[in-house]
């Protein structure tokens, strides 16, 4: 049998990396030139005099051709892994399959080419989609305070943070600490600073939810608030989640709900109603946003009407007369960013649940936690899982067996899939579990791919007692494979430049 | 619509499987008190084909700007977007994608990002560019945080003629955390910058303190400029830079990128952090977003900077390959000691302006650039001549100026939009505008104007004709 | 793997003494623990350092470190030729890998230091 290699001629396009689009092209190469100048042509050098200087060396951008473009840019996505390529279930960041229309209503011209700060009566129809998608959210939420300002979660985290703070010291009183709890993400602790507040970790109990006696330890009027993820990142229910905002609120705290898995249980139950006073909604996770390979996505606040006063402002409001304007609430701890935020995201976010509508909704939870459970249920003998119990919309195994049996780490593990065509879970994160590998699968998965997926990560769990060299070296389908990130960072090439 | 492809066999196939008989049951860890016992009150599911008539309805609700004769620009600017730039973003391995951790299936988008970076650092002039943050206004915010975390000071001094919005948003986070924002330097009235050095006029300098008198405790973290300003000019830079490093502050710059096609880059009068609104390179106005915001800095500033950062390595076979790189700043691994909070950049919109700067080319952004001052040139000396508006300065300006209207500035734009105008930005209503020194009655009648590429000579002639007969 | 010529203390630095001139670095186990080491924060000669708090950060590509002072004095000199090559902490972390070295305010504290035979049973304690 001939290697199938040995059929590829040389100088055959490779798969794998290519040129820099700097080094793409020639110098009189151009793509799109603007018109012939119909005014005046300026002498600039005068007409900026004392002021402005006019460059005197050029910035070295591309010089291509449009067809050069296109087969950058696709040879590029070409090397790239998508939603559109296949499984992606990485946990904690829902990455579902996005219905196409929120991309080309985004792109309608009668949201896309509108001005900020064009006058109200041009932008009836844009306010109206936030108004509705703000109330959408409120019902959702549990929670009637909407700001569709901030730009993505950490930001939306930092936003319901700011509120808190207002809110406290609106009231006379200074509060320093913020609990965190010891399974959550980076971005909490990382917020709190950013707020002048103290991050103080609080301890996971047995059972992955909150230790309530160290809750009741840390607990005093010099706590500003607490920070719960629910479904926290192991993926499971807060179960004491009533007496836990009950005894925040006891000593005057607030209690903030990072929205991150909202994907687990809209229509089942609503943070507002189970005692948290504020939560972000991440609408590239949850509401129809594909996550653009990092951004741009939203991170809508929801609050309870007591801290509705200190969301950022403006806020767009359905008027008296039928018509929509926009309002700055009463005590506002002011802007977190420019214009109403990222008004595309929120144009998907609006037309996925005006899809799906309320039922469908519900019908997407429900589906993402059976088909996280289902797929937790096939990989229980291969992979040990450390809080066995019902999961929400995703789950947590380790792999400290097959590091006691091949010394094969998560990471081998999440490489070596790569080869079996699928995006790798989360690893090494939550932190509370030792080589964790945190898989969400979500609702737009068939069950053909799940099984699929389970079968994958099962003949894995098999390479590691019969191959485990190879799972350390994997992937080996790749456009490129393992990537030397310490020489990366010893020596950061963090730009191009032209040599000579 | 429904998007989900399991149908109701298999679904009673998989709760078998479990064990279970309803998918209730896998709720049964969420206390009844704390479920909902109805259904959500939204609207019921509509059709693809529905849905997109309901969107189209409201769409119906808009005029959008980029249909009419826009001058609107305040920060955000109705620019001509190649075709090409929306093809590459409908890619679905683009933005179908995450965060490129796997870097072995994501080398477009690190590839991408990097030559993004090497785009910011040309046009700026400076030494090393992130991945991106959410805008211009958190951009600055955040430059304003690392300019304390180098210099282990607190103040902040802000230029007044920065938007105020990008003002607002860096009061916001300075109240929020660890920095102040100091007095504000006034607005020079007869040249609509800020006031730099301290004026003649005794009685003014006590309420309008000039950048010197502001900086003379030397408490300073940063001084934050605009270049242009909020009303389109420019600043007398090489001055402000040489007070702020003097008083030992940062020199925080936030620019109009397009406009560095033609304008020296920052690196040439000694800003420390450049930053800014990527809107301008090829992404559309969007009703203000998303856009993005670029951020650049000295190398040797590099470990303070927030936002991720993509390096260029190798892989175990050799080649060339990319890969987010010094993580240890970030919020995943340092946490409450991160340079921020930051976990995500802007990437698509990142994709555009590199896709953008690589279709016009830097002789095409330079003209691009030229037109667009040239244009604006133009129609200020065109309305000038109409009589109906008055220079209320005379300083140099990029492609977008105030004027002073000699009547209702309201009255004069709703009539203008009759005629299929959107005459500018009324300078007074963005974010309540406040400018230290300008006074309300001038603000009231100041339109701030803005000339892109996309507005031709008959366009502005008819502009200046129709507002003359108003 | 712990030369018996050293101190050492539960953050994991060693303390070499010559005089009042104590130069200080991070043991084998540290850097093992640590992985390849891409960057290290130090500071400057004339900076003073208190006793069990951070002087400077060592980092590797996914995690980051603070280094703490196993005694009070003031820095005089710092190890320059470890800001561009790093590994040199992997590849001889008690010989050209030391960090910096601390004229000592006190130089009794070395006493209370851990002799190498100590200290390597606290690390087998922490595995």
């Amino acid at each position: 049998m001939t290697e199938r290699s040995a059929q590829i001629p040389s100088g055959a396009p490779a798969r794998g990396p290519r040129r820099l689009i700097f080094e793409t092209g020639a110098p009189e190469s151009r793509c799109v030139e603007p018109p012939p100048l119909d005014v005046p042509e300026l002498d600039l050098k005068v007409r900026l005099q004392g002021r402005a200087k006019i460059r005197h060396e050029m910035p070295m951008l591309p010089h291509v051709t449009e067809v050069e473009i296109a087969r950058h840019y696709s040879h590029l996505a070409s090397m790239n892994f998508g939603v559109d390529t296949g499984s992606y279930p990485l946990g904690s960041c829902t990455m579902k399959y996005n219905p196409r229309i929120g991309e080309d209503a985004a792109r309608y011209e009668g949201f896309a080419g509108l001005h900020p700060y064009q006058p109200i009566e041009t932008v009836q129809g844009a306010l109206e989609l936030m108004c509705r998608l703000a109330e959408a959210l409120g019902e959702i939420s549990g929670l009637p305070g909407v700001t569709l300002q901030p730009a993505a979660g950490a930001h939306g985290e930092l936003t319901a943070l700011m509120c808190f703070r207002a809110y406290h010291l609106a009231s006379g009183i200074e509060r320093r600490r913020v609990l965190v709890p010891d399974s959550a993400h980076g971005t909490n602790p990382a917020t709190v600073a950013m707020c002048g507040f103290e991050a103080i970790t609080l301890p996971s109990d047995a059972d992955g939810g909150v230790d309530l006696a160290a809750l009741d330890e840390a607990l005093d009027d010099d706590v500003a608030a607490i920070m719960l993820t629910n479904p926290n990142t192991l993926g499971l229910f807060e179960r004491n989640t009533l007496a836990i905002n009950e005894a925040v609120h006891s000593v005057g705290a607030l209690s903030y709900c990072d929205g991150a898995n909202l994907n687990a249980i809209m229509g089942i139950t609503r943070p507002g109603d189970t005692g948290f006073d504020a939560l972000h909604i991440n609408l590239h996770k949850t509401f129809g946003t594909p996550h653009g390979g990092g951004g741009p996505g939203a991170g809508p606040v929801c609050v309870t009407e007591a801290l509705k006063p200190f969301l950022p402002g403006p806020i767009p409001v359905h008027l008296d007369d039928g018509s929509f304007g926009l309002a700055e609430p009463a005590r506002s701890i002011g802007r977190v960013r420019s214009f109403f935020g990222n008004f595309g995201v929120l144009v998907r976010a609006y037309a996925y649940i005006r899809g799906l509508g309320g039922e469908g909704l519900r019908e997407v939870s429900e589906q993402a936690v059976l088909s996280a459970n289902y797929l937790k249920e096939r990989l229980r003998d291969a992979y040990e899982l450390p809080y066995d119990r019902t999961c929400m919309h995703e789950f947590v195994l380790s792999g400290v067996r097959q590091k006691r049996e091949g010394g094969v780490r998560t990471l081998d593990i999440a490489k070596r899939l790569l080869d079996y065509g699928f995006h790798p879970p989360t690893i090494y994160f939550p932190l509370i579990v030792e080589e964790a590998l945190m898989i969400e699968p979500t609702e737009t998965e068939s069950l053909e791919e799940l099984d699929r997926f389970a079968k994958a990560m099962l003949a894995i769990a098999e390479e590691v007692s019969t191959d485990p060299a190879l799972l350390k070296a994997a992937p080996f389908t790749t456009p490129v494979r393992r990537v030397d990130e310490v020489a990366a960072a010893r020596k950061p090439d963090l730009r191009f430049r032209r040599e000579g | 619509m429904r998007q989900i492809p399991v149908t109701c066999e298999q679904r009673e196939a998989m709760l078998r499987a479990l064990g279970l008989s309803a998918t209730e049951e896998l709720f049964a860890d969420v206390p009844p008190a704390a479920r909902i016992d109805r259904p959500l009150d939204l609207p019921t599911g509509l059709s693809e084909m529905e849905l997109v008539g309901h969107l189209r309805g409201l769409t119906d609700a808009n005029a959008p700007a980029t249909e009419l004769v826009s001058f609107a620009g305040a920060g955000c600017y109705d620019h001509y977007v190649p075709a090409i730039v929306d093809h590459v973003l409908r890619k679905p391995e683009f933005f179908t994608a995450y965060t490129p951790y796997q870097p072995e299936v994501s080398q477009g988008t690190l590839q991408a990002t990097y030559e993004f970076q090497t785009m910011i650092c040309e046009l700026t002039g400076m030494d090393v560019a992130n991945a991106s943050m959410y805008d211009g206004a958190t951009a600055l915010a955040e430059a304003a945080q690392m300019a304390c975390r180098i210099t282990g000071r607190h103040a902040l001094v802000c230029a007044p003629t920065v938007h105020p919005e990008w003002r607002r948003t860096l009061l916001t986070y300075a109240e929020a955390g660890t920095a102040e924002v100091s007095r504000s330097p006034a607005t020079d009235v007869a040249t609509g910058t800020m006031q730099v050095l301290g004026q003649e006029d005794e009685s003014r300098k006590e309420d309008h303190p000039s950048l010197a008198s502001v900086l003379s405790d030397e408490r300073a973290a940063a001084v934050l400029v605009a270049q242009p300003n909020f009303f389109g000019n420019f600043e007398d830079l090489s001055l402000i830079a040489e007070l702020t490093h003097e008083a030992g502050a940062l020199l925080v710059v936030a620019v109009n990128p397009l406009l560095l096609g033609v304008l020296e880059p920052p690196s040439a009068y000694g800003a420390d952090i450049v930053v800014g609104d990527g809107q301008p390179l090829g992404i559309p106005m969007s009703f203000g977003g998303p856009g993005l915001g670029f951020f650049a800095c000295r190398k040797e500033h590099l470990r303070q900077m927030p936002g991720r950062l993509v390096g260029r390595s190798r892989d175990v076979d050799g080649n060339e390959a990319f890969v987010l790189t010094l993580s240890t700043r970030e919020q995943h691994i340092r946490r409450e000691k991160a340079t921020s909070n930051i976990c995500s950049n802007q990437a698509l919109c990142s994709l555009a302006a590199g896709v953008y700067l690589a279709a016009v080319g830097s002789e095409g952004l330079s003209a691009i650039a030229r037109a667009c001052i040239a244009k604006a040139h133009y129609l200020r000396e065109r309305l000038l001549e109409t009589g109906r508006f008055g220079a209320p300065w005379e300083t140099p300006f990029g492609y977008e100026f105030a004027l002073i209207y000699d009547g209702d500035v309201v009255e004069m734009r709703s009539a203008m939009l009759e005629r299929g105008f959107l005459a500018g930005v009324c300078a007074g209503e963005v974010e309540g505008g406040s400018f230290a020194g300008i006074g309300a009655e001038m603000l009231e009648s100041l339109v701030l104007l803005a000339v892109t590429e996309r507005r031709t000579r008959a366009e502005m002639d008819l502009f200046a004709e129709e507002v003359a007969s108003l | 793997m712990y030369p018996s010529d050293l101190k050492y203390d539960k953050e994991h630095e060693w303390v070499r003494v010559n005089g009042d001139i104590a130069t200080v670095g991070i043991s084998h186990f540290a850097q093992d623990q640590l992985g390849e080491v891409v960057y290290v924060d130090l500071p400057a000669p004339g900076d003073s350092v208190t006793l069990g708090e951070p002087f400077g950060e060592v980092e590797s590509v996914k995690s980051v470190s603070e280094l703490y002072a196993p005694v009070n004095g003031e820095v005089v000199k710092v190890n320059e030729s470890l800001t561009d090559s790093p590994e040199i902490i992997n590849e001889d972390p008690y010989g050209e890998g030391w960090m910096i070295e601390i004229e000592m305010s006190e130089p009794s504290e070395v006493d209370v230091l851990l002799s190498a035979e100590e200290y390597e049973v606290f690390v087998t304690e922490e595995e």
